[in-house]
């Protein structure tokens, strides 16, 4: 009678076991102690990152600086971070697996390369269509990228030989101002434009300066290039295309003995007395000079097109002259 | 039947995709623990920030570069004529209420991300990770690194302020002097001699928004997939870690947390820097013109190493009559990166011919373990650094008054020396620390017997 009792009581107590839960299975993750210490910390972080993302949006809300709606919405991320940090650290088991390295699969391999090989065996020239399916493939390929071919001017090099510069055309200022001889004076330099021609082309801009007609070492047939000493070069670099944007004049004579014109990407460094010879740095030819006339009033007109193509060197560029 | 939170989803997916395996299989992938494992992840979050930022940017940028005269708030540009795109993103800094957080955390993220992707390539060369049967993983690590400096470079380009206007000119100038087809190749991208023509700013538009992401996004899953496949390597700090066995934290629920405290950290850093930090306040630079320049020009710095190599090379076209075969650029803008990815990219190669080792890897090496290796890769790397700090020589210029030019023609020696003079030094060292560690192993021996002698 008693033993029934307690058999009951156990078959009981059991079954209200599995009534409220699962059947209790090996563990796969790893046990660990709880950490209510741990879970505030978590809890308030949590919070604290509602707040500041709660913030960062009434910041928005309020037309907030930059500089608030940054702090606001990275210190949020900064907590939501932390709280993270103390879930991996404290929260949750940090368990050691062991894991066996896959290696690669030998058998499958040949199943494959048999598979490839037997799905060939009724063909006997293999070569030959082989031959034919890659002369079909090439083809088709080259046809399907030949629209490709609209982006640019395929092989028709001229345009980058023109300039909008011709004999007799005026140099104005950027505001379309005609410039005048005896505006340009010494230790500076001008930037000046073809009169009625678009600023965005690499052959238009010139930079203008004055320099001793005394001092001027041109190459042989520029002797009329520079009228009073007034010179004109092309201002893109014929490194890599940046504007001369610098005029170095010897204010410093002993260490800086003579005017250059620099271009401030790579530090190219021409010499505009003789003709804007590479004096320092990686470019490979002069800046392009533009022959100068000054024309009745005074007026700055240039008397041909450059010494050579305008902007930095390709395979043909010393093959024609500018256009 | 009551109701389970956890098992009724997974039944529903189960019973649709077949998952539960492979789910089971994901939440107990062991990741060995190094914090030097965490800068791969580093670029991925930033990644995602990039994505997430450039989106909401693209949704108020106008790529055209139609011509306008600025009316907006910022009062030193009223007047200037400028074009669409400009206009856009001076709006976006000073219009759109927290477009410019967002604008300065996508270029923050920008350069985190190639950062992270460079000291991640790092650790793996030095650690041998990039070793059988890891080197396809180790490419496409590669192709990404070069794919996002392009992706920045088209990034900063289509803002069309000065300083992007300067780095196409130069990206044109590098066209220009590929060898033989470069004036072709030059007209085919800009569509015409520079600055080009008006559909410039969209080929750039869709690369850097489309095709360059989608590559991208295509080669983290696939690096992603071929390092869970062949499981990532680990350091041998517990003799249960040999070639064969790997020990670490599961996805679930060691690593999850761990690696969401690492994207919500990532995260944070880069908006509190795009709240906090001004990045190329472009209000300041102005509108592009083609004949404008600014002194001071410096790219971001992942570019660097370019302009370095550019700055670098003595002035000299390669001439045959009136041909150029070979234009000054060509050298450091084309053929310098060229050998510097040639070298990577067959480097596991290179390094199995060097010492024959044709095994299968798991374990990492210390750099100490591989002297051979870890001598070059220094060398290289500083091959790479002096042609780096070269192209900063004209901000030494400006803070430390030192002389430009004195400074390249000691960089143009300094290429060439400091690598041999790193190679020897580092090599020497490596050396010197195993011959240590060789010691310290044969004295705790010694002591060892003697203490059973004294027994």
């Amino acid at each position: 009678m008693k033993v029934r009792g307690w058999m009951i009581l156990i078959l009981g107590l059991l079954g209200l076991a599995r009534g409220r839960g699962r059947p209790q299975r090996e563990r796969i993750v790893e046990a660990g102690d709880p950490e209510p210490r741990a879970e505030a910390i978590v809890i308030v972080l949590l919070l604290l990152t509602a707040l500041a993302a709660a913030g960062f949006v009434v910041a928005y809300g309020l037309g907030a600086s930059t500089q608030v709606m940054g702090a606001a919405l990275g210190g949020s991320l900064t907590l939501l971070a932390a709280a993270l940090i103390v879930v991996a650290k404290r929260l949750v088991v940090s368990e050691e697996l062991e894991e066996e390295y896959s290696g690669a699969h030998p058998d499958e391999r040949e199943a494959v390369a048999q598979i490839v090989e037997e799905s060939g065996s009724r063909m006997t020239r293999k070569r030959l269509l082989a031959a034919a399916a890659g002369a079909a493939g090439t083809s088709v390929g080259v046809a399907l990228i030949t629209p490709a071919v609209s982006l640019g001017p395929l092989f028709d090099s001229s345009p980058l030989y023109r300039t909008p510069w011709r004999a007799g055309r005026r140099l104005v200022d950027q505001h379309g101002k005609p410039m005048l001889a005896d505006d340009i004076e010494t230790e500076t330099f001008y930037s000046a434009y073809p009169e009625g021609a678009s600023k965005d082309d690499l052959g238009a801009p010139l930079v203008v300066i004055r320099l001793d007609p005394a001092a001027l070492r041109l190459p042989p047939g520029r002797e009329d290039w520079a009228p009073e000493g007034i010179l004109a070069f092309s201002k893109i670099c014929t490194h890599a295309g940046c504007a001369i944007a610098l005029y170095r004049t010897p204010k410093f004579a002993p260490t800086q003995p003579k005017p250059a014109l620099v271009c401030p990407c790579h530090y190219s460094t021409f010499d505009p007395a003789a003709g804007a010879q590479v004096t320092f740095g990686p470019a490979g030819r002069p800046l392009p000079q533009l022959p100068l006339m000054i024309a009745t009033g005074r007026e700055l007109r240039a008397a041909g097109n450059y010494s050579g193509p305008v902007g930095p060197s390709w395979s043909g560029v010393r093959s024609k002259p500018a256009s | 039947m009551r109701s389970d939170p956890i098992r009724d989803p997974l039944r529903f997916i189960d019973e649709r995709t077949g998952a539960a395996p492979f789910l089971r299989k994901t939440l107990r992938y062991a990741f060995p623990d190094h914090w030097s494992f965490l800068l791969g992840e580093v670029a991925l979050y930033a990644f995602i920030v990039l994505v997430a930022t450039g989106v909401y940017l693209a949704l108020f940028f106008e790529p055209s570069l139609a011509d306008t005269i600025y009316t907006g708030p910022y009062a030193p540009l009223h007047g200037v004529q400028m074009s669409e795109a400009y206009r856009s993103v001076v709006d976006i800094s000073y219009s759109v209420d927290a477009g410019l957080l967002i604008r300065q955390t996508h270029h923050w993220a920008a350069d985190v991300f190639v950062a992270s992707i460079v000291l991640h390539l790092l650790r793996i060369f030095f650690t041998g990770a990039f070793r059988r049967p890891r080197e396809l993983t180790y490419l496409i690590g590669l192709v990404m690194l070069f794919t996002s400096l392009l992706e920045g470079y088209l990034g900063y380009s289509l803002v069309d302020d000065l300083l992007s206007g300067m780095g196409l000119a130069i990206g044109y100038g590098v066209a220009l002097s590929v060898p033989v087809v470069g004036g072709d190749l030059a007209m085919l991208v800009w569509g015409g001699p520079y600055p080009g023509s008006p559909a410039f700013m969209s080929r750039m538009y869709i690369a850097h928004v489309f095709l360059l992401p989608v590559l991208l996004a295509t080669l983290i899953g696939l690096h992603l997939a071929l390092v869970a496949s062949r499981h990532h390597t680990q350091f041998r700090r517990t003799p249960r870690q040999t070639e064969r066995r790997l020990v670490g934290l599961p996805t679930f629920p060691g690593q999850a947390p761990r690696s969401l405290a690492l994207m919500s950290a990532v995260a944070a850093v880069l908006f509190l820097l795009g709240g906090l930090v001004q990045i190329n306040p472009i209000w300041l630079w102005g509108p592009y013109e083609l004949a404008l320049g600014t002194n001071g020009a410096q790219p971001d710095w992942y570019l660097g190493w370019l302009i370095g190599g550019l700055r670098l090379m003595p002035g000299f076209d390669v001439t045959i009559g009136d041909y150029t075969p070979v234009p000054n650029p060509f050298w450091g803008g084309v053929l310098f990166p060229l050998v510097v990815v040639g070298v990577l990219a067959t480097f596991p190669w290179l390094e199995r011919l060097a010492t024959g080792s044709r095994g299968r890897h798991n374990l990492l090496d210390r750099p100490r373990d591989a002297p051979g290796r870890t001598a070059f890769g220094l060398a290289f790397l500083t091959w790479v650094t002096v042609v780096f700090v070269a192209g900063s020589a004209d901000r030494a210029t400006v803070f430390f008054g030192l002389d430009y030019e004195s400074q390249i023609r000691v960089y143009r020696v300094l290429v060439w020396v400091l690598p041999i003079v790193v190679f020897f030094v580092a090599r020497r060292i490596c050396r010197g620390l195993q011959e240590a560690e060789r010691v310290e192993e044969t004295r705790e021996e010694a002591e060892a017997e003697g203490r059973l002698a004294a027994r």
